[in-house]
Order: C-alpha cells, then sequence, then structure tokens
C-alpha cells in the first residue's frame, strides 16, 4: 500500500473499488474530408446539445445551469463555424472539430484563472461532438453496477452534475482545481473529491482506494487496518465538528471572534452563508488589478457594497490597497526597486498617492452606510505610531469609525503600546511577520523552515503586539494562515489574540478546539510554545499538552 | 454604421451568468451584432466562447456595432444590458 498527495476539495471519506471515466474517441488519423462535412458538423454539434438539454429535466437547479451553460457552448457560432471552416479547408469532420476545440481551450488557457478552468467545459463538448460526428457513444461515466470511487482525468461539468450518489462514493481527477466544477459540484453533493492527484493515471478498474476528501490523501490498496483506523478518526472529526456551533469562545467563555479571509465578490457570499462571525481580512487588490485605469469612487461602492451586503450586523475587516513593486499597477507604479518587499509598497504606496487611497475610502465609507455591515478598515505596512496616527486621521476624516493597522512590520510589533494607541485595533498578518522577523523571503521556496509560523521568534514577536494591544484596551487579531491551525489557534488565544481570520473551511475545527480549553490552558500552551527551542519542538510540546481528543481528530 | 460604446456594468465582469444573458440576448436580436474592445477586433455577441475570450472586465468600455433594420432598437436594448450589475441574483456555478 502507498499513500499519494492531492487536492481535497470535498470532505469526507471514501473507500472502494475505481471505475475509471471512459476515455474521449480521439479522430481517426488521417481522416478524409467530407462532402457533406458542413451538415454533419451542425447535425453533431446540435445532437450534443439536445442531449445535454434533455438531461436538465432530471437534476437540480445547479445542475441544470452547468448543462445548460455546456449546450449553450455546443451551439456556440464561434466553435461550430470554426469547425466548418477547417473542414471546407479539407480536414474530416472529426480533425475539424478536434482542431476548433483545441484552438479555443489555447485561447482560455492562455487567460488563465477561471477562463482556464473553463477550458475543461469546451472540451467535454469537442469530446462529444467527436463522438456523435463519428457515430460512437458519448465519453464519459460508464454504467454503473455498485458503490465505485469515480477516477478520471477530468470529470466534465455534465458528468458530474448527474452523477448518481448513491453509487459514487468518492472522485479522484488527475487535474482540477479548488474552483473547477468537480470541486464544486462534488461539494454540493456530498461526494468526498481529490483532485489535481498526478497519480491518478495508475489507477485501473478494480483497484481499491481510500480517499480523504479532507487532507487530500489516496491511500492505494490500504490495510483493513488502515480503513478502520481512518473510518474512526473521520467519525470522531466529524462527530466533534457537529458538536460546536457559533461564536468562538474558549471552554470558559473568553470570546476569540472566528473570522474568514476573503477576496472578492463570491468568497463574501459563500463565506457569508457560513457560521462564523464576519470577515477578518478583505483583500481589496482584486478591485484594481482588473481595471486599467484607477476605479473611480461610484466603481468602487458597488463593488464593497456587494461585498458587505452578506455580511449585515456583522463584522467586516477590509485591508486598504496592498500594492508595491512586486505587484505593480498601471496607474500606481513608483517604479522598478531593488527590494521591493522592503520597498514602497502598502501604506507607504498609498502615502505617496494619498488620492487613491482617498478614494478608497470615500468608497469604503459609502459602501458601510448603504449596507449594515460593521466596516473596519485597516492599512497594511504600518511601521510606527506616526505612520499608524496618519492612517487613522484619513480613516476617520472619511467618515469611517474604525481605523486600524496591520501589524506585518516586527518593529511595530515590538513597539505595539504606542501604535495601538493611535488606532481602534490591530490585525497580525503573520505571513509577512514570520518574513520580517526571520529575514527571509517568503517566494523562497527554500527557506520555508525559516518562515514556519511556529518559529519561537515570530511567537515571541506576537506576544509583543498583542502585549501592546491589551495595555491600551485594544482588540488584536490574527489573519494570517496560522489562525487557521487549530494547534497554533490555541497558542494565539493564549497570547491574548481576540479575533482570528482564515479560509472559511477552516473554522469548524478551530472553533472546537477552543472549545475544548479555557483561557489558562490556552496560556500554558502559548508559554509552552515560546519556551520551545524549535519550531518542531513547539508544536510537539502543544500537540502533547492539547486535550486528548483534539489530537485524535488532527 | 450604428454604434453604441458602453461600460460593463456587471461586478465579476463579462462572463459566467452576465455573458450568459447577454448571449442570449444577442442571440435573439433581428441583426447580427458585434462587440469589441476600443481598438480591438470585433467578435460577435452571440458566441459565448468569443465573449469570454473578449474578457471585458468591471468598468471597461466596449463598442456594439450592428447594421440592418431594427439596429438601433437592438443596440440601445443590449447596451442597457450590458450596462446594468446582470449578477445580482444569487449565481449558480457557470
Amino acid at each position: 500500500m502507498s499513500i499519494v498527495q492531492g487536492i481535497g476539495v470535498s470532505s469526507g471519506l471514501a473507500f472502494g473499488p475505481v471505475v475509471t471515466v471512459g476515455k474521449p474517441v480521439q479522430p481517426p488519423q488521417d481522416e478524409a474530408a467530407a462532402a457533406d462535412a458542413e451538415s454533419r458538423i451542425r447535425d453533431a454539434f446540435e445532437a450534443v446539445a439536445t442531449d445535454l438539454d434533455s438531461r436538465t429535466a432530471h437534476v437540480d437547479d445547479t445542475a441544470a445551469a452547468i448543462l445548460s451553460a455546456t449546450a449553450m457552448l455546443a451551439r456556440d457560432p464561434s466553435l461550430i463555424d470554426g469547425a466548418i471552416a477547417r473542414a471546407t479547408a479539407g480536414s474530416g469532420p472529426a480533425t475539424a472539430i478536434d482542431g476548433a476545440t483545441r484552438e479555443f481551450m489555447e485561447q482560455f488557457a492562455a487567460l488563465g484563472g477561471y477562463f482556464a478552468e473553463r477550458a475543461t467545459d469546451l472540451r467535454d463538448v469537442g469530446d462529444r461532438a467527436i463522438a456523435s460526428v463519428l457515430g460512437q457513444p458519448a465519453p464519459g461515466v460508464p454504467p454503473l453496477t455498485g458503490e465505485c470511487v469515480l477516477v478520471a482525468h477530468d470529470l466534465a461539468p455534465a458528468d458530474t452534475a448527474t452523477l448518481d450518489r448513491s453509487q459514487v462514493l468518492g472522485i479522484i481527477t488527475e487535474v482540477g482545481g479548488r474552483t473547477s466544477h468537480t470541486a464544486i459540484l462534488a461539494a454540493q453533493m456530498g461526494i468526498p473529491a481529490v483532485v489535481k492527484l498526478a497519480e491518478a493515471v495508475n489507477l485501473s478498474d478494480g483497484d481499491v482506494v481510500l480517499v480523504d476528501g479532507e487532507t487530500g490523501e489516496v491511500h492505494l490498496d490500504p490495510s483493513e487496518k488502515t480503513v478502520a483506523k481512518r473510518r474512526k478518526r473521520d467519525k470522531r472529526r466529524t462527530d466533534a465538528l457537529a458538536s460546536t456551533s457559533g461564536p468562538g469562545r474558549t471552554q470558559d467563555g473568553k470570546q476569540v471572534k472566528l473570522l474568514a479571509n476573503i477576496g472578492g465578490v463570491e468568497d463574501a457570499r459563500e463565506a457569508g452563508a457560513l457560521d462564523l462571525e464576519g470577515v477578518g481580512l478583505f483583500r481589496t487588490e482584486f478591485v484594481f488589478l482588473s481595471a486599467a485605469s484607477a476605479p473611480t469612487v461610484e466603481e468602487q461602492t458597488k463593488i464593497y457594497a456587494d461585498v458587505f451586503a452578506p455580511f449585515e450586523g456583522r463584522r467586516v475587516v477590509v485591508r486598504t490597497l496592498d500594492a508595491g513593486a512586486d505587484k505593480p499597477l498601471a496607474f500606481a507604479n513608483l517604479g522598478a526597486e531593488e527590494n521591493p518587499a522592503l520597498g514602497r509598497r502598502g501604506l507607504r504606496l498609498s502615502a505617496e498617492l494619498p488620492d487613491l487611497l482617498d478614494t478608497q475610502l470615500e468608497a469604503l465609507s459609502r459602501a458601510a452606510a448603504d449596507t449594515g455591515a460593521d466596516v473596519w478598515v485597516m492599512a497594511p505596512m504600518v511601521a510606527d505610531a506616526q505612520e499608524a496616527a496618519w492612517f487613522a486621521r484619513r480613516v476617520r476624516e472619511n467618515g469611517l469609525r474604525t481605523p486600524g493597522v496591520m501589524i506585518e512590520i516586527p518593529a511595530a510589533a515590538l513597539r505595539a503600546e504606542h501604535v495601538m494607541a493611535e488606532v481602534e485595533f490591530g490585525s497580525l498578518g503573520t505571513n509577512d511577520l514570520a518574513q520580517y522577523t526571520m529575514a527571509a523571503d517568503r517566494m523562497q521556496g527554500e527557506l520555508a523552515e525559516l518562515l514556519d509560523p511556529w518559529q519561537p521568534a515570530v511567537l515571541d514577536v506576537v506576544a509583543s503586539a498583542a502585549r501592546g494591544a491589551v495595555i491600551n484596551g485594544r482588540p488584536m487579531g490574527v489573519c494570517g494562515e496560522s489562525a487557521g491551525d487549530p494547534l497554533m489557534a490555541l497558542v494565539l488565544a493564549g497570547l491574548g489574540i481576540t479575533s482570528l481570520s482564515m479560509a472559511p473551511s477552516r473554522v469548524p475545527l478551530v472553533r472546537y478546539a477552543l472549545s475544548r480549553h479555557t483561557f489558562a490552558q490556552c496560556a500554558r500552551l502559548a508559554h509552552l510554545a515560546r519556551s520551545a527551542r524549535t519550531p518542531v519542538d513547539a508544536r510537539q510540546a502543544v500537540l502533547e499538552a492539547c486535550d486528548p481528543d483534539l489530537a485524535a481528530i488532527l | 454604421m450604428p454604434t453604441r460604446s458602453v461600460t460593463i456594468g456587471s461586478s465579476v465582469g463579462l462572463h459566467a451568468r452576465p455573458a450568459a444573458l447577454f448571449v442570449k440576448a444577442a442571440a435573439a436580436a433581428p441583426v447580427p451584432v458585434t462587440i469589441a474592445k476600443p481598438g480591438g477586433n470585433p467578435a460577435p455577441a452571440n458566441s459565448m466562447i468569443a465573449i469570454m475570450a473578449l474578457g471585458a472586465k468591471f468598468g471597461e468600455e466596449v463598442q456594439l456595432t450592428a447594421e440592418g433594420d431594427g439596429a438601433e432598437q437592438t443596440l440601445d436594448e443590449l447596451a442597457a444590458l450590458l450596462a446594468t450589475d446582470l449578477d445580482e441574483a444569487t449565481e449558480a456555478p457557470s
């Protein structure tokens, strides 16, 4: 038996025999041109579209929307005309469809991100049309005869949308990402899924696998003991997570707010629907990165209002524009720098271009007034009390009541007593804080060990920031990745951190961890971590001393 | 030739649901319509693929062009559609 690692996108455990999804039909080599190619190509695409449309009647709304969107691609004049043009130029009909499909897929892939993932939809339409024009059965999921784990290069949306939940225990795909259709639908259907598993190509029908959709691990031919152990742990975890809900608090009732990190309107809608207390980090860069010129107050107001709307009555902490030489904007470019991480980025850029900041603050203020969200605004890359005061004044001048600062620079953490006197709250960005404390570039993969958030020196700097906040009676949160680590969350709570902001999927486990410990126990765990000599020792000490019920499900 | 310049009003840009609604409306129009970024190549407005490849973002300007009977009215309707936020309703993954 062996274990391979993919990306877990839909939690849960699945154990069963593999069924591989049919490989698409390839166009024949040297396919001859056909005189009636145009009508055959049109008929093939129309047959595909009709088939997809007919399936929408039997599925739920989400699946129906995906099927109709795919049907729309099959009726797309650009795709059909592209295929006909190739056939007219002498290609065989299947070869022509394949060529046109690839041409548009390449265009989508070149656009990247969202579009690159939509290329899968096109490939599916192309493959179906090729099978249709050749008179072959459509590619995809074969008829299922029992419980199984589906393994595919990538599942087409039309396949995922019509899966039989009672038979499909789990899904593995070789490619894909967190926002691919497979991921979205598998999560909605509650089917455990792992994507981007390179070893998927080696799996064949009848192989037995264990899929952990939480961790992304896939066990090949696991022993009975492993399966039993994993099942037990999975059940314990599920039960544990279901046992807590609502606001984050320690066992003895000290509040530690559980918040989400978001980067756009869609994130806000998703997080807004979840059991969490608001947003601890709203990154606003997307508003600017997608624009050729500085967006106007009106344009920004609209976007911010869309983000705030799902959080009526809850807190949304906004980070003002965090750009710089490594993330240059066309309209806010101060030129190349030798050392962008230490250059004019974050608040330093805003100080050079105050109009840009004022426009953003005005838009945030208007959107806050238009929605019922409790909007807090913080600046990235604040170094000292004077910068904090400058930012706080600008925030208040724009009608926003709650200015704050990101604590990413060790100087600001060490002098938090003075920095925090100028603002209403602070938020530790632990990724940058680790980079600056350890003088280790985040972009250098080889330095990952130095950037470990468990580095005792980083914990010391966090402790200093937390103490400065306590002295001033101000809240201090953490919005780096470490906030989503349940063990680290206990340490942070013990240091006096009052909110934890993380990827929404991490919230239930962190909530559970907090609920199993008193504040005094958290403080003791924090002491153990800070007393350790190395990051590995620090984590180990906390793991050994934490509640055994928590340790058992990690 | 009748032309309209319009600023994209959907906060997610012209893809996913907003693009689908626009393409459907363009496909139902009595005359062929093209869409282009300023100075760019015109693409058929009834093609989802072409619209997605255009990659028009929120706040960006695009030009609609059509010719024939009903072109003016068609362009007015499509321009109005692009200028509104078509993503207001809850969105299904597309």
